[in-house]
């Protein structure tokens, strides 16, 4: 069905500047769509008497349950930037959740973070084997590698930690590693949240404006604080890998090669490029990566490995990749907003009721937005979305907890159906290849 | 020489393709020897390992053999294969047509928890008690797995992502529906279970084997279930190979931009197909639940849906396949726990089994390679010869 | 540079593949500063050799030189530092990167690692300048259309520094009009001292363009002349052994009733665009329509919307007067409707299933080849034998996976499928694409047959020789829509080229 806007008005016309504002994607509309979102975050706070939406708590948990997520995603990309579909994250992140515990059980928190991306680096390469080498399709090999990666881990666990080893004389058990001795240091930066320099502490000011909890800035506040207070170092470098992912990919000539082999490997090796090497060096970065996540879940979010401590976390990083549209930054977002969904229901089972009216005004936001470019389907839709999350706002006081837990799954699923068909995935990815077979 | 397929765009649904291969012109005998041999190099890797963490692999394999070649494991192995056979079933119902359906796990627990459920507080004569329990199960299991379909075709959601995600929910969903609604307490048992289904609902064992070792007598009953699960395969095998239904699955399989244009519509056939596989699922709890435990509980069986997936592809999707494949699973299952008596972590078990899966898709990818590149040549051979005279 | 040195000599090269030898005994000796044409049909060997001389594979037997040196090329990277580059058939591009990226890619110019972007831009700037042509170097591929893509190609390998150009039939995909802006440019080339090894079937255009020719058939090299010294006859003959087949003759006549008709039908594409814009016409039993226009100007929508493989936004399709808008695809084919796909692997076959299968594709529904709700191998396997037998298939069997038989036995199976079901009406898209000259004739032989016996053809080709010569009227799609109707009598190539690239058609007097 296609709409004409009714009055042909100059481009100049303030009217038409709003629709085309609204209807063409660019930066800033993007900037002002978060703007809108957080003053409606911030709304919804004050009228909730919600403290723990933008609390620094709830943000510093945030940021915790992210960093695996966001690390399981650049798995993701890298792996499918390179041509391969890596449904083995999971596993990946198993391997470095193991070895990740015992390096830092033995060792130290440090080498057994090494280890744990030692670790999930070898799985990625193992992966790489089956599908590079052998053409193995990619989610065939991908699950395979999972049921290795969790038979592997049980079995060395029931040798380490077993009846009658050091482990278990140390707390360990069949499914378990004994606690660490030490973590990761943490730190608060100084004046944002009262950090120390040298023995003095400094004034925590993002911590007094968020008690004073004025309306957008102690919002603001709130979530910047917890962003800034007690925060890992684990967390420091893998957000500091987000915009180096970005910088090798799009401006080194490795990333370009790489890119190339997920978008056209037999363009690619018309011109020369080594696709092979490429595709075990991206998945053993892969690896890499989701045995970071791993280990970061063993060492940082806990201090003992468990069996099933990834939680399915790799394939939400997974999901990540595809609606973050295969770029750091998308993925990042998405990671955040399965971390933030994950935090609240750790903070309080009562806050995601408030959520609820959020999602309200979100959709009012949808429709409108919808009304302005006259797209009557989605302005319906988003209207119906709308009413019946009010309708859970006013009914509904405590999500049984079962429920909750399955957020970031349904999450997944509303977003990829809402955005699948406008994403834009590596043209070769998860194709089968075969060096020099092609025409 | 041959250009690899483009597989067809449908949103981000085409950044997976090509699940199996399916290759005519392969004999049986090259397939079973290709597999066996997977088998051994698989046996020969695990050994490996196990020699590295300092287990002897010969003495390992040995005690497998003994503990689990007698007529009581043999039995436990068959009881064990059996839900494997259904839930196999199911995911080769979607590889024929190049679906991958991860999500058997969540399709099984639902249709075993819905029978369960509706089982218990209706009352009706023995065999039409099973037969709706079955009935349920597969609505259950289809409708679960039509989500996963719906979201493929109305919205582009590759079915890999959506089911694992559907995996997650089901337990989510069951285990609130289990802990808010249908929390069954007797008195003087902790075990928590759901109401538990009368008589007429449980399926009789077909035999019973027993041996006794000193004083201590093991048995094991083997459901009658696993009657109606080679009724599955059957069922698979005309259907998949033999209808003019099951080609035009398997022509979507091949090519589904070829099949869409012969008139198959791509859509319908993911939506029948997922269906199918989600009935097949459903019951794949069956046996556990009409034969064993006759409630749903907390301590219900996992794995189906994976397990499902390994079997299905060491058997090649194929139905005589399937059943070798989920023998040679119960069989590893049943000796797991005799092995952790005999000083040996039961969890090699696991082990070795994914490394077969592993080994075993990488032959098949070999060996089908070879093969088809030789039926390539020697059909050029062929046609060369006479050109020549005709030339 | 001196203009009667040679740029690349083959001497006694041979390349084997399993069960065939593809090249035998081939001498070539190109001179440098010249534009040589490797002529020869489809099948004789001309990609393989072209292939062993960029690296892509190696000889069994013979040397190659290169300015003189005897080189072994093991791979295109060796090609390349030797001075070679390759403008392959099916462009190789990436069709999510900008024209920048794919320019560079493989040979970027670096600092640590880092990729050069701007040193690039200047140096093409400087390319593109000296050569004439022109593309927006920070457009993504997949918005440029097919002649832009082979100005990529083309400043990819001037990128690299080669001054030894090969083009693999580089006008198959081009229109008449673009094809003189090529070869424009390809002297300009040459006069800068740049050779071009140019590859193609096509002789007029051989004629018009090369200094030197050598002609390729059975795998080796079998004449070397000069274009002034031969007609096209002789090159003919040369190149196949005998006269080139004519698609055309007719011996029936048009009968009057209308058997396909599409009124005023549209389809709709991403956005507000219409793909295909109220396109008219109908075909009479015993009529060849043809279709000419650059590929993506609304062709393949078109067939769709007549499949029903989507729902037009707005007219009807009727067949045999019965309006069928909105019956299913499957309906369709039910009734009379067949189709031979623009792209075989694609649309047409099951590579890895048996010829039989293949040959029961979109006709399982027929009660012949079933038995309840089975399928009757048995008379499945008879029908298919039967095909292969009247269609010429050259196959040791039906049981033989379709991948295994040559792109002309393919294209001839399907052929055979889609007429053995007695349509009224069939939809040709490009039937004889990519197929030997034996094939070639062997279909147009079959087409001709069927149509004489009163079938409906919806011809679509981008073979003008072939669309003239079948057709009984002609008409030019233009994006999405017809904009020339003529007879096959009026069109000519130049002609046609006109309208295909949006030039009005005089309104008739």
């Amino acid at each position: 069905m296609s709409v004409q806007l009714d009055t042909p008005a100059a481009p100049t016309s303030p009217t038409r500047t709003w629709v085309t504002f609204i209807s063409k994607p660019s930066t800033a509309r993007l900037l002002a769509m978060a703007g809108t979102l957080f003053l409606l975050l911030s709304l919804t706070r004050v009228i909730t008497d919600g403290k723990d939406l933008t609390s620094s708590g709830t943000m510093g948990t945030t940021l915790r349950v992210t960093i695996p997520i966001l690390l399981a995603g650049l798995a993701g990309l890298w792996a499918e930037r390179v041509g391969i579909v890596n449904i083995a994250i999971e596993g990946m992140m198993i391997l470095g959740t193991w070895f990740g515990g015992y390096g830092a059980w033995k060792y130290g928190p440090w080498v057994g973070l090494m280890m744990a991306i030692v670790a999930g680096s070898v799985g990625g390469l193992i992966h790489a084997v089956a599908v590079v080498r052998f053409n193995v399709n990619h989610v065939i090999s991908g699950v395979s590698i999972n049921l290795f990666a969790f038979g592997a881990m049980r079995y060395l666990s029931e040798l380490v930690y077993g009846k009658g080893t050091a482990g278990d004389a140390a707390g360990g058990g069949i499914s378990k590693s004994p606690k660490q001795q030490s973590g990761i240091p943490s730190i608060d930066v100084p004046f944002l949240a009262g950090g120390k320099i040298g023995g003095w502490t400094s004034p925590d000011m993002l911590g007094w404006l968020e008690r004073k909890a004025w309306p957008v800035i102690g919002d603001l506040a709130g979530i910047m604080r917890g962003l800034v207070v007690n925060v890992s170092m684990a967390s420091i470098i893998a957000l500091a890998l987000v915009p180096f992912s970005a910088w090798v990919l799009w401006r080194t000539r490795f990333g370009l090669r790489l890119r190339s082999s997920g978008e056209a490997p037999a363009a690619a090796e018309s011109l020369g490029v080594k696709v092979t090497p490429l595709r075990y060096a991206a998945m053993a970065i892969s690896g890499a990566f989701a045995g970071f996540g791993g280990g970061f879940l063993a060492i940082v979010s806990s201090n003992y490995y468990q069996q099933g401590q990834t939680a399915n976390r790799g394939y939400i990083g997974l999901a990540t990749t595809i609606f973050g549209n295969w770029r750091p930054m998308g993925i990042l977002g998405g990671a955040t907003l399965f971390g933030f969904a994950e935090a609240l229901n750790l903070v309080g089972p009562d806050a995601l009721p408030k959520l609820f009216l959020f999602g309200t005004f979100a959709c009012c936001m949808l429709v409108v937005m919808s009304l302005v470019q006259r797209k009557v389907v989605p302005a319906i839709n988003g209207a119906i979305a709308g009413a019946v999350l009010l309708i859970g706002y006013l009914t509904i006081d405590k999500v049984p907890e079962p429920l909750t837990k399955s957020a970031p799954y349904v999450l997944t699923l509303v977003v990829l159906s809402t955005a699948s068909q406008r994403l834009r995935p590596p043209a070769h990815a998860g194709l089968p290849y075969r060096s020099g077979e092609s025409h | 020489m041959n250009t690899p397929i483009e597989a067809s765009a449908e949103g981000a649904a085409g950044v997976f393709s090509r699940i199996t291969r399916n290759r005519s012109g392969q004999s049986a005998l090259i397939t079973l020897a290709s597999s066996l041999a997977a088998v051994l190099l698989a046996l020969v890797i695990a050994g490996v390992l196990l020699s590295i963490t300092g287990k002897n692999p010969l003495d390992a394999y040995s005690k497998m053999l003994d503990a689990g070649l007698n007529k009581v494991k043999l039995a436990e192995a068959l009881q064990r294969a059996t839900p494997l056979i259904i839930a196999a079933v199911a995911v080769a119902i979607g590889f024929k047509m190049n679906l991958f359906n991860i999500g058997v796990e969540g399709q099984f627990l639902m249709g075993m928890f819905w029978a369960a459920v509706v089982g218990a507080y209706v009352h009706l004569p023995p065999v039409l008690h099973v037969s709706l329990c079955l009935l349920v199960a597969m609505t259950a299991g289809a409708a679960w797995a039509g989500i996963a379909a719906v979201l493929k075709v109305k919205k582009g959601v590759n079915e890999v992502i959506a089911t694992i995600m559907l995996n997650a929910i089901a337990l989510s969903v069951i285990d609130w529906l289990f802990n808010e609604h249908f929390r069954f307490e007797t008195p003087g048992n902790l075990d928590v279970k759901t109401k538990p289904l009368p008589t007429s609902a449980w399926m009789p064992s077909l035999f019973t084997v027993s041996s006794k070792t000193g004083k201590a007598t093991t048995t094991v009953e083997v459901t009658s279930f696993i009657l109606i699960a080679l009724l599955i395969v059957l069922g698979f095998w005309l259907l998949v190979y033999k209808s003019k239904f099951g080609f035009r699955l398997r022509a979507s399989g091949y090519n589904a931009v070829a099949a869409r244009t012969a008139g198959i519509s791509s859509n319908r056939m993911i939506v029948i197909a997922m269906l199918l596989s989600g009935a097949v699922a459903g019951l794949a709890g069956m046996p556990s639940l009409l034969g064993d435990t006759h409630a749903y509980g907390p301590t219900r069986p996992d794995g189906y849906g994976f397990n499902g997936i390994a079997v299905a592809l060491l058997g090649r999707n194929h139905p005589a396949g399937i059943i070798v494949s989920a023998l040679l699973w119960g069989f590893l299952d049943s000796v797991a726990g005799p092995l952790q008596l005999a000083k040996i972590p039961q969890s090699i078990v696991l082990v070795i089994k994914a490394i077969i899966l592993l080994t075993v898709v990488i032959v098949n990818e070999v060996v089908g390679r070879r093969v088809a590149k030789r039926t390539a040549d020697r059909t050029a051979a062929q046609l060369a010869a006479p050109a020549a005279v005709a030339a | 540079m001196t203009s009667d040195g040679l740029a690349v000599q083959l001497e006694g090269i041979e390349k084997r593949f399993p069960g065939v030898i593809a090249n035998h005994d081939v001498n070539l000796s190109v001179r440098t500063g010249t534009i040589h044409a490797i002529v020869g049909e489809n099948g004789a060997g001309k990609s393989t050799l072209m292939k062993t001389l960029y690296g892509m594979h190696q000889p069994e037997a013979g040397s190659i030189f290169v300015n003189g040196n005897n080189v072994v090329l093991r791979s295109p990277s060796d090609a390349i530092a030797a001075g070679i580059g390759m403008v392959h058939q099916h462009f190789m591009l990436a069709d999510n990167f900008t024209v920048l990226e794919n320019i560079v890619l493989g040979a970027e110019p670096t600092s640590k690692g880092v990729v050069q972007f701007d040193d690039a831009r200047a140096t093409l700037d400087a390319i593109m300048k000296q050569s004439g042509t022109h593309v927006d170097l920070d457009a993504n591929v997949s918005d440029l259309g097919v002649g832009q893509r082979q100005r990529v190609e083309i400043l990819k390998v001037l990128f690299r520094g080669a001054r030894i150009l090969i083009l693999d039939e580089p006008t198959a995909v081009l229109v008449p009009q673009e094809v003189d802006e090529l070869f424009g440019n390809l002297r300009r080339l040459v006069a800068d001292g740049a050779t071009i090894i140019f590859i193609s079937h096509k002789l007029d255009e051989v004629l018009a363009v090369s200094d030197d020719i050598t002609v390729i058939r059975g795998g080796t090299t079998v004449a070397e002349v000069k274009p002034d010294k031969v007609t096209r006859g002789e090159l003919a003959e040369l190149m196949v052994g005998s006269e080139l087949p004519s698609p055309h003759g007719r011996t029936s006549e048009v009968g009057s009733v209308v058997r396909l008709e599409v009124r005023g039908l549209s389809v709709a594409g991403p956005g507000e665009r219409l793909l295909v814009d109220g396109v008219s016409f109908s075909i009479r039993e015993g009529e060849v329509l043809g279709v000419a226009g650059v590929e993506g100007n609304g062709q393949f929508e078109l067939c769709e919307a007549i499949l029903g493989q989507v729902q037009p936004a707005a007219g009807a399709v009727l067949i045999g007067g019965e309006d069928v808008t909105s019956d299913s695809s499957h309906d369709r084919l039910v009734n009379g409707l067949s189709y031979i796909p623009f792209d075989r692997h694609r649309e047409g076959l099951l590579l890895e299933a048996p010829l039989w299968e293949n040959s029961l594709l979109g006709r399982d529904a027929d009660p012949t080849f079933s038995r309840g709700p089975f399928i009757d191998a048995a008379a499945t396997k008879r029908d298919c034998r039967d095909i292969i037998k009247r269609f010429d298939v050259r196959t040791p069997s039906e049981v033989v996976p379709a991948f295994a038989l040559s792109g002309g036995n393919q294209q001839k199976l399907l052929v055979g499928r889609e007429l053995s079901s007695n349509p009224r009406v069939l939809i040709a898209a490009h039937p004889t694409r990519g197929v030997d000259i034996g094939a070639q004739s062997a279909i147009w032989d079959t087409l001709r047959m069927a149509r004489d016996e009163g079938l409906a053809v919806l011809l679509i080709s981008a073979d003008l020789e072939e669309l003239i010569g079948l057709s009984d009227n002609i008409v030019v799609m233009y994006d999405g829509r017809i904009n020339a109707r003529l007879t096959p009598s009026e069109a000519t190539p130049e002609l046609l080229g006109t309208y295909m690239t949006g030039g009005l058609q005089e309104v008739a007097s």
